[in-house]
Parts: structure tokens; sequence; C-alpha cells
């Protein structure tokens, strides 16, 4: 860089005058650093400036130092107080309001952790509460079929797998007074997605079946004993696998159980 | 540098470099607030709220964007534009009638009775009709190069090439 030619182009005039932009004065702070020549020069013309606005003054206001003194040393002693006195209340203050803050976040853990717990103690409860009725039906149902068994009126009739599921087995318990057939079908399979068992009334010469129900909701069923209306005079129970919603006719080759009525 | 020093001094909240720099400037930014405000009172106020403002935003001033010198002529410069805008005073219908300092000076130097009228006479018998223009606009009045151009119909770079010709012939007689 040509410093003369730099110094004489008149940058430097507008430097001090502040008349330049901003990127352009920070260029000049840098070139005045790096060169003392233009340091010197921006030096003299800031002394030709100060000399002549200093002339432009009415007096000189020296006077003013004082009041403008006293209004420094108010502001000062304000700033200085709380640096020397309260430095220790500000720090136990400040240890306070961290200690209140995490206080603070511990309880509101605390609370979210305790809401949760009770809500899923409540969702226990719901289960508990269902388990207990549930548990409550069963018992009715198996005291009812006690009474059943010890009822000598009932007639308990054994029906025998047949071909179709040999193993399977199941009892028909007839009240006749009361016109009610039990099914235990605790030894039948679980019939397939769609189907459903249907149970028989038998007359055995001619043989003619009548439908006395369906053993409905045969899987959530956990006793497998179904209660059915029979007002028949039955020779003989049989149980068929039949579409769900049953049939009219009983389908002969889905035939689960069969049993007759020993007189 | 002594300067540099002072400046750190200052702020770092030292009250004896704040009288140094006070006595330092005090005159001269007096002189530019009186050029705009054309009041002694009015602008001793100012005066005051300009170092009140120089102890208190010491700490934002940096070196590396331009001279401390330009920094408080900044502040004195729009503390009297703003004061002359105020309400209060427009209310006060103080008579303006100089035009720039030029004339500050002259009715200073006319005044026997004022000691440092000496010597005044001769900045402006050096100084030609454009000079005193162009140091009105740019340092009393603190318009821009382009600002400058405009208000006085010259090219833009004439605004600098000239006003260097004005201050150098300004420091042949005042160094």
């Amino acid at each position: 860089m040509d410093i003369n030619k730099y110094i004489e182009s008149g940058i430097l005039e507008l430097y001090v005058y502040g008349a330049l932009s901003e990127s352009e004065s920070s260029e000049v702070s840098r070139t005045l650093k790096e060169y003392p020549e233009v340091r010197v020069e921006v030096e003299e013309i800031e002394k030709a400036l100060l000399t002549l606005s200093s002339a432009a003054a009415p007096y000189d206001p020296e006077f003013l130092l004082q009041s403008l003194k006293e209004k420094l040393s108010r502001r000062h002693k304000v700033i200085d107080l709380p640096k020397k006195g309260t430095n220790w209340a500000a720090y136990i203050g400040w240890a306070a309001s961290i200690l209140f803050l995490i206080g603070l976040f511990t309880l509101f853990n605390e609370n979210s952790e305790l809401r949760e717990s009770v809500q899923a103690l409540q969702a226990e409860k719901i289960q508990m509460e269902t388990d207990i009725a549930e548990a409550r039906n069963n018992a009715q149902k198996t005291q009812e079929l006690l009474f059943v068994l010890r009822d000598k009126n009932i007639l308990e009739v054994p029906l025998q797998g047949q071909s179709i599921a040999p193993d399977a087995y199941a009892t028909a318990y007839w009240d006749k007074e009361k016109n009610i057939t039990y099914i235990d079908a605790k030894d039948l399979p679980s019939p397939p997605r769609g189907m459903v068992y249907q149970v028989w009334s038998l007359k055995m010469d001619p043989l003619t079946p009548s439908s006395i129900g369906l053993l409905d909701k045969f899987e959530s069923d956990v006793n497998k004993i179904f209660r059915l209306e029979n007002i028949n005079i039955s020779e003989g129970f049989g149980i068929t696998l039949e579409p769900e919603g049953g049939s009219t006719t009983p389908t002969m080759e889905q035939l689960y159980a069969l049993g007759t009525v020993s007189s | 540098m002594q300067q540099d020093q002072l400046i750190i001094e200052l702020q770092s909240g030292n009250e004896k470099a704040f009288e140094r720099i006070y006595q330092l400037y005090s005159v001269s930014t007096y002189g530019i607030i009186y050029s705009i405000i054309r009041d002694e009172k009015v602008s001793e106020e100012v005066l005051q709220d300009v170092f009140l403002k120089i102890w208190n935003n010491a700490p934002t001033y940096d070196t590396n964007k331009g001279r401390f010198f330009t920094w408080i002529l900044n502040i004195a410069r729009n503390a009297s534009i703003d004061k002359i805008r105020s309400k209060d005073f427009k209310n006060k219908q103080l008579n303006l009638k100089s035009d720039n300092f030029v004339d500050i000076l002259e009715a200073k130097s006319n005044s026997s009775g004022k000691i440092d009228a000496i010597g005044l006479q001769k900045y402006i018998d050096l100084l030609e009709p454009m000079c005193k223009k162009l140091i009105d606009l740019l340092f009393f009045k603190g318009f821009t190069q382009k600002e400058t151009a405009e208000e006085l119909d010259i090219p833009l770079g004439t605004v600098k090439t000239k006003n260097r010709v004005c201050i150098d012939k300004l420091r042949s007689n005042v160094l």
C-alpha cells in the first residue's frame, strides 16, 4: 500500500469526523495500527479539530466537573455497595433459590410418580373387581351344578365319542321335573371358527332328533357346563358340530357324542 | 500508549481517569454542542449529559471501530441534535441567527473581553468559504460524505480531497 497516497486521499480526516461507514472505519483502524505514520497523521488531524472545536466553546466548562463527579460518585456507590456488603446475601439467595428449584423438581417428580402408581393401582383394582365378579359367577354356577349332581331326580346320561372324535366325551344331566338338561362338555374338542356344537334330544323308534340348543361361547366358558331347556321326553342325546347359528336337522357326519337314556 | 491506558482505566470505572478525560475533551465537546445549540446554559446541561454517557457507556467503546475522540464527537452531536429537536427546547424559541461555527468564532473575536479571542481570527481568515462549509457540515454537524456532497452540490470525491486541503491549512496554523 502506498501510505502517502493513502494519507493524501483525505480518508483519515473523514475517519476522525466519524463520516465513514462502520466497515471503512474498522479498516482505517487496522491500517493505523500497522503504519505509525498513519497514526501520527490521525493524531495531528485530531489535534487540529480539537483546537478548532475548543475555540467554538464560549468558555472553559471546568466548573461543571465537580457537580458531574457527584453524579458519578452517587451512581458509583450504588454499584459498589452490593459488591461489598451483600455478596453473602446474594450467594445465600442464589443457593436458596437453587435448592428451592431442586425441591420443586423433586416434588414434581414424586407427584407424577405417585400419580402413575395410583393409576396403576386403579387399573389393578378394576381387574380384581372383574376377577371377583367372575369368581362369584363361577362359584354360583358350581354351586348350581352341585345341586344338580346331588338331586336324586337328575338323570345322568354319558355321551360317548363317535367315529369322528373317538376321544370326545360328554355328559348330559337331565332334570325331568324342571325340563332342564345340563351338558358337561369338558372333554369335547374346541369347535373350529364359525362352527358351533348343537345338542339334540332323540326319540329312538323311529330316530327323531329335536334341537334343544347350542353350546354358545364354548371357548370362553370355563366350566364347559351348559344349561339347556328340554321339554322333550328324551330317549337319548346327541351332539353335532354345525355352522354358527345351528341347523334344523343334525349333520350326522359331524356327530361328536351320543348316548341313550337307560330305562 | 498513554491515551490507550487512560481509556482502559476509564472503562474500568476509574474516576481519576474520568477527570483526565474531562480535562482533555470538555472544552472541545462544549464547542461542538454550543455550535449546534447556541445557548450557553442548555449547552452546559447537554455537556453534562454527554459526559455522564461517556462515563456510563465507556465499556462499549471499541478501539477497533474508531478514535475515542470520534466516539465522544458522535455522542455530543447526537445529544445536541436530540436537544434542539425536543419540545421543551423548541418552546424556548431560541434565537438562532448564527449559521455555523464561523459566526461563533467571529462573535468571540469581536468581544475583546474574552481571553481566547486572540488568534481565533486567523482560523477564520485562512479558510475559504468552501472550507468553512465543509468543516461545518462534516465536523460540527456530523454529515456523511454523501450528505455533504448533496448539500453543497459537489461531486462525492471532491468532498474528500477538498476537505483534506482545508484541514491541511488549518493544521499549518494550529500546530
